[in-house]
């Protein structure tokens, strides 16, 4: 188990990413699924920087773990900031027209989908956001 | 993120290299709201980006909208299958051209 802790700034985005490529480069972990991992981090880092922690900053903590059978990591990121769930957000309608279209909630609904398993839970004041995924 | 852009008689190539992501995106929409001008024809050239998270799709939804409102057109080219799968995913054929 590897863990890091930053400040839920958009700066640190990268940081976390390079964080976690770093493993995923070392369990060989196929190009396009690191990818979806990446994309991932960037959707849910920036939820916890723009809604639990927005407009104060805080901490937030990435756990990353790795599991056998089937061989997956599991990445857990832990802030401190308001209590939000970002997996009860409406996914976007998407037959909608260029000029109809809102992207609220797509960067969600793409986590849910390119993951194997997504979980939330709010515990001792602090949002646990967790991912699985088959590498 | 490094941004090419070549404008020629209300034509507009726009060439983002990296990731699009929620620390580049706006620098994106930044330099197109400072270029676009009178742009009629824009065209993003995608050869150089790795990915696109929701934020980068956000910019490209808003300059859709844009060239639609001024009767203009837009067009992304060179996607690699990483923002082929995500397009997908999210039903961008049927609002963006792709090339």
């Amino acid at each position: 188990m590897e863990e890091m802790t930053v400040q839920a700034t958009v700066d640190n985005v990268e940081v976390i990413t390079d964080f976690v490529n770093k493993q995923l480069d070392a369990l060989h972990c196929p190009i396009p699924v690191k990818i979806q991992i990446d994309i991932a981090i960037d959707e849910l880092f920036s939820n916890i920087v723009n809604y639990a922690y927005s407009p104060e900053e805080g901490p937030v903590t990435v756990r990353m773990d790795v599991a056998d059978e089937p061989h997956s990591v599991i990445i857990t990121f832990i802030d401190h900031g308001k209590p939000y769930n970002p997996l009860t957000t409406a996914a976007p309608d998407m037959t909608l027209a260029a000029k109809q279209r809102h992207i609220g909630g797509l960067g969600v609904f793409m986590v849910k989908n390119t993951m194997d398993d997504v979980a939330y839970e709010y515990r001792d004041g602090m949002n646990i956001l967790t991912i699985r995924k088959k590498v | 993120m490094n941004i090419q852009a070549e404008k020629d008689n209300g034509k507009l190539i726009i060439k983002p290299k990296g990731r699009l992501d929620t620390k580049t995106a706006p620098v994106l929409a930044d330099k197109l709201y400072e270029i676009l001008g009178d742009t009629k024809e824009l065209i993003f050239d995608f050869s150089g980006l790795e990915y696109t998270s929701s934020a980068g799709l956000r910019v490209l939804l808003a300059m859709q909208q844009k060239m639609d409102e001024r009767g203009g057109s837009m067009k992304v080219i060179n996607i690699n299958e990483s923002i082929r799968q995500v397009f997908d995913l999210v039903g961008f054929f049927a609002i963006i051209d792709v090339e």
